[in-house]
């Protein structure tokens, strides 16, 4: 006779609580098992996780970083999460702000010594329109001919960032840069508003918080918001939706494709101030794991940002007082989601502990 | 909540508060290249031996990171940085402007915005003439492969000191080129040896970081060089000499002098008689005769009796650079974008 | 002078060596997406063999053991996917991903202390026959064992999937899971074993890196061959025999553009690096349209979640 001691159920509904509870949980187990690495490295737990987490925002420069590093994270997750939560995989997210920064800083270039309040404004609308486009191409490429977004998205990453090496490398390298593979700098015209003297967080941090809030609205109070999340429910009903449902997906991948291209464009016209052959750390990678960490939730996804910009950050911390290998970011940033996905099973599935009867011996 | 703020900045007061003699560096790759960030901090590491205490972070990325690490240095107690890479020029002026208690130097750049800014490179093409001196000698198939990088003006100006020097000793020479467009890719730099050598190339050398190409030479029984650092453990049979970077000296005496106060700003340019380019020990396959020759040519360049780019020096046009009777000024070195004449192909725009 | 038909055959030898990493990894992937699993972990799979079976190769001194280490490692850390995606019904696509970020991450940790280490020459079969055979000879001969198992292994996949029994099993769990759990067939286990021996197949070609192709540990050495090979199972329409064929194309493309600059030709370098890419999106366009061609190969249930009630 078989004795079961754990039963595992299908939970019928998501408990809210768990639901906000498990990226809490997923940070906790992080630190723990950073805690394991940091010591079977040799180091103090302790000391190297307070490098890590704590010495870097300890100060107004450390937190202004932090927010610089976040501004992007967070705009890019907030488009992900549009299609995310509809079942579109978009993980191009990396290509649309190459592509983005590649029209934006083009736009910038031809706006060069040329002075004008609508310098700046036309660059970041022209770096969203590029991002909308490049999205647009695995949108529309899904919809019509019924190709698989997820592949078609992740190699369109690889023909940006070569589209932005032959640029850079070749017609648009600074004419005075002894054929360095970089553009000139951009005019002053052209670069974002810094905030406070000192710190490099430019004024891109309000375009991102009126984007969260805009896809809050959108997302919770209109109709497109409905749709996104009923067909993010289920497959079927999407399918069904016909018509309207690939509108939908293009519109989805649009404003994904536009967060990501702004993102671009605040970081060459923000703290890089030209282009480059690295204009990006992938932020469009890193920014899925942001969108999973904050629930697909634009408030989640603010917070998100901000701990996953901060491994970036600790990193670089733990690495100058400690001489911890810088990597150890990417493998907290690996293992934040790893463990997070992991709790989602805690989500779905109820864990009965059933205990041993006297009939079952 | 105003508590925990307020502990936070504690913190952070009790770390910047620390008044020891620090110096930083800031380096492009890994610390284990076997290429140029290694070389880097081996000097790093004999200014620890100095007594002075230095720290590092590897890996940095040109961009929006940069920035923020040169900077978190300067704040974090740092009284010298170093930043190790051309693409760190623009984000070392501006933290520089912020800080002018502290001293910054840039490697391989020119721009000097505040007085608290230095810059510094090493006269790696002296080495280059070493190695085409060696490679006209031994060629059998007078075809050189050489692997490169970004068509900077160092990169150039190494492509045409080695091909001058190997056409003064053997005039049939040929300069095969391939642009890997990158410092550091072992796939991309293994591929490119071997696709010169399949074309004929039985020298290969290279201006990009990783070991990989001398491994290929290895492997196909052709001769090549180390670059940066002495990789003649990768490829014992084959590697002729390598051109070393050799910081060291310059590290620890910058730091000294930084730490005693009479740190000023500098441009430094120095080449093989300060010692900032030094060659590893000769392969013996060379033969006696010409490892002698190479030696003697080592200590004429470094006494400034034979310098690398001597005149007449024509480009591929075959336009004058340099008069018979002189030698290319730092001017016209600095700025190098033509190729010589003898070198095959054009310089990528 | 030096293009006769010798150089031709070197061209080719080194086009074929350099496809192997390409081969092995999508290979492994095709198994793994032919059950209907979409693994995006292949990058940071491939570079953990690397790295260990550099460092089995350093510690044991034994290229047999370094080998089947990487094997072992890819497998192991393919499991943390597997436990996710098949245990814990997570999502493939962020599993994956977290998978290639962590494995690059700690694979760089361990290699802190295996750099700067000259690997060991790793045997190679027959050099006197390719020097002294005229084309045919590069080609075939002088190269690693592993090339010649990954020049097989496309042809005893393509037996596998459509000749054997299990093989069956595997194209039905990814067909329709639902019908072919129905039919008694565990579709966990058998979505774990393609996980696993896809795991295993990156983790070979990382060490072939490693070992072989650029004998020494170098952080990051992969450099993006892992999204490649997942580019080619598309391009290879989740062929086996195609994803040989497709190998060569890309590894030709790079192969190619390094000789014409030799040669002293002018090209847009990075423009044609961006082909293979370009030809992926195509022929997934082309193949994708037409729903017949589609149920050809296409694992119909590739990247969703199979869950069935207990």
């Amino acid at each position: 006779m078989e004795v079961q001691l754990i039963k595992i159920e299908k939970r019928n509904d998501v408990s809210r609580s768990i639901y906000l509870l498990t990226p809490i949980l997923a940070i906790f187990l992080t630190l723990f098992g950073g805690g394991i690495i940091f010591f079977a490295l040799g180091f103090n737990p302790i000391e190297a996780l307070k490098f890590f987490f704590i010495t870097p925002i300890s100060d107004l420069y450390g937190l202004s970083e932090l927010l610089l590093k976040a501004t992007p994270l967070c705009l890019i997750a907030i488009g992900l999460s549009f299609c995310f939560k509809s079942n579109n995989w978009n993980i191009g997210a990396e290509g649309q702000l190459i592509f983005g920064g590649i029209v934006g800083g083009g736009v910038a270039l031809l706006f060069y010594n040329h002075d004008g309040f609508y310098v700046l404004p036309i660059i970041i609308v022209s770096g969203a329109v590029g991002g909308m486009v490049f999205a647009m191409i695995p949108a529309i490429l899904k919809t019509f001919f019924n190709t698989n977004e997820i592949l078609v998205s992740l190699m369109l990453v690889y023909v940006a960032k070569l589209l932005l090496d032959y640029l850079v490398v070749g017609p648009w390298s600074n004419p005075e840069g002894f054929n360095f593979p970089e553009t000139r700098q951009f005019s002053a015209s052209a670069r974002m508003p810094i905030l406070f003297d000192g710190l490099r967080i430019h004024a891109g941090i309000f375009i991102t918080l009126v984007t969260v809030f805009l896809s809050w609205i959108i997302l919770y109070k209109t109709y497109l918001g409905f749709q996104i999340k009923v067909s993010g429910l289920s497959l079927k009903t999407a399918n069904y939706a016909g018509y309207k449902g690939k509108i939908m997906i293009i519109i989805v991948f649009m404003i994904s494709g536009a967060c990501a291209g702004i993102a671009g464009v605040g970081e060459i016209t923000g703290p890089i101030g030209q282009l480059h052959r690295n204009i990006s750390p992938d932020y469009g990678f890193t920014a899925i794991i942001v969108a999973f960490l904050g629930r697909l939730n634009p408030v989640g996804i603010i917070f998100a940002s901000l701990i996953v910009a901060l491994t970036y950050l600790g990193a670089e911390t733990a690495q100058i007082f400690l001489q911890i290998p810088k990597y150890t970011g990417q493998v907290f940033q690996g293992m934040i989601l790893f463990f997070l996905l992991a709790s989602d099973y805690l989500l779905f599935f109820k864990i009965k502990f059933l205990g041993l009867k006297k009939n079952d011996i | 909540m105003k508590y925990l703020i307020s502990v936070l900045f504690l913190l952070g007061l009790s770390i910047s508060a620390n008044a020891e003699f620090k110096v930083g560096f800031v380096y492009v790759g890994p610390v284990t290249d076997h290429g140029w960030t290694y070389q880097h901090d081996e000097g790093r590491k004999a200014v620890e031996a100095a007594g002075i205490k230095a720290t590092y972070v590897e890996s940095v990325q040109y961009g929006a990171d940069s920035e923020r690490v040169i900077r978190q240095l300067a704040q974090s107690g740092h009284d010298l940085i170093f930043t190790t890479s051309f693409g760190y020029m623009d984000p070392t002026n501006n933290v520089a402007k912020d800080f002018p208690n502290v001293k910054f130097e840039h490697a391989t750049g020119y721009k000097m915005d505040h007085p608290n800014v230095s810059v510094y490179s090493a006269r790696f093409y002296q080495g280059r003439t070493l190695l085409g001196h060696i490679a006209g000698k031994m060629t059998k198939t007078n075809t050189i492969g050489y692997i490169a990088s970004f068509p900077i003006p160092e990169v150039i100006r190494g492509i045409n000191a080695m091909t001058l020097a190997a056409q003064k000793v053997n005039p049939d020479i040929k300069t095969k080129i391939i642009w890997v467009f990158s410092w550091y890719d072992p796939g991309k730099e293994a591929e490119a040896a071997q696709a010169l050598i399949d074309q004929g190339a039985d020298i290969i050398m290279q201006h990009t970081d990783s070991t990989a190409a001398v491994q290929v030479a290895e492997k196909a029984g052709v001769w090549s060089f180390g670059q940066a650092s002495d990789m003649q453990k990768f490829a014992p049979k084959s590697i002729l000499t390598s051109i070393i970077d050799d910081w060291a000296p310059y590290y620890v005496e910058r730091s000294i002098a930084a730490r005693d106060g009479t740190w000023s700003q500098q441009n430094t340019w120095h080449g093989l008689k300060e010692g900032m380019v030094a060659m590893a020990p000769y392969n013996p396959a060379m033969g006696s005769d010409l490892v002698k020759e190479v030696e003697q040519l080592q200590k004429d360049l470094a006494s400034g009796k034979a310098n690398s780019f001597t005149g007449p020096i024509y480009d591929q046009k075959g336009n004058l650079l340099v008069a018979e009777g002189s030698v290319a000024d730092d001017g016209l070195l600095g700025g190098m974008k033509v190729y010589v004449k003898g070198v095959e192909g054009d310089v990528p725009q | 002078m030096i293009f006769d038909l010798n150089f031709f055959g070197m061209l080719i030898g080194a086009i074929m060596a350099s496809s192997v990493p390409l081969i092995l990894a999508a290979s492994g992937e095709l198994i793994t997406e032919r059950s209907g699993v979409l693994n995006l972990g292949v990058e940071g799979m491939m570079i953990v063999g690397a790295i260990s079976g550099f460092a089995l190769m350093v510690l044991t001194d034994n290229l047999f053991l370094a080998v089947i280490g990487s094997m072992l490692s890819g497998l192991i850390i393919s499991s943390i996917f597997g436990f996710l995606t098949q245990t814990l019904f997570t999502n493939h696509v962020a599993s994956g991903l977290a998978l290639t970020i962590f494995g690059i991450g700690i694979s760089a940790m361990i290699g802190k202390n295996f750099v700067g280490i000259p690997g060991k020459d790793f045997p190679l079969l027959l050099v006197n026959l390719r020097e002294s055979i005229p084309f045919l000879g590069p080609i075939l001969f002088g190269h690693s064992i592993i090339l010649y198992v990954a020049f097989a292994l496309p042809f005893a996949t393509n037996y596998f999937l459509k000749k054997t029994k299990l093989g069956l099993i595997v194209r039905a769990v990814g067909d329709s899971p639902v019908s072919a759990s129905n039919q008694g067939i565990n579709v966990a286990l058998v979505r774990y074993s393609c996980i696993l021996y896809g795991g295993a197949m990156c983790g070979l070609a990382g060490a072939y890196l490693s070992l072989i192709y650029t004998p020494q540990w170098i952080e990051n050495m992969t450099a993006g061959r892992g999204w490649i090979a997942l580019a080619l199972v598309v391009f290879a329409t989740w062929s086996p025999l195609k994803v040989l064929a497709g190998a060569i194309i890309f590894g030709g493309v790079t192969i190619m553009q390094l000789h014409l600059q030799a040669i002293g030709l002018r090209i847009p370098v990075q423009l044609l690096s961006a082909l293979p890419y370009i030809m992926t999106i195509i022929v997934l366009v082309v193949i994708s349209r037409d729903s017949r061609k589609i149920k050809l190969n296409t694992p119909t249930s590739l990247g969703q979640i199979f869950y069935k009630e207990k």
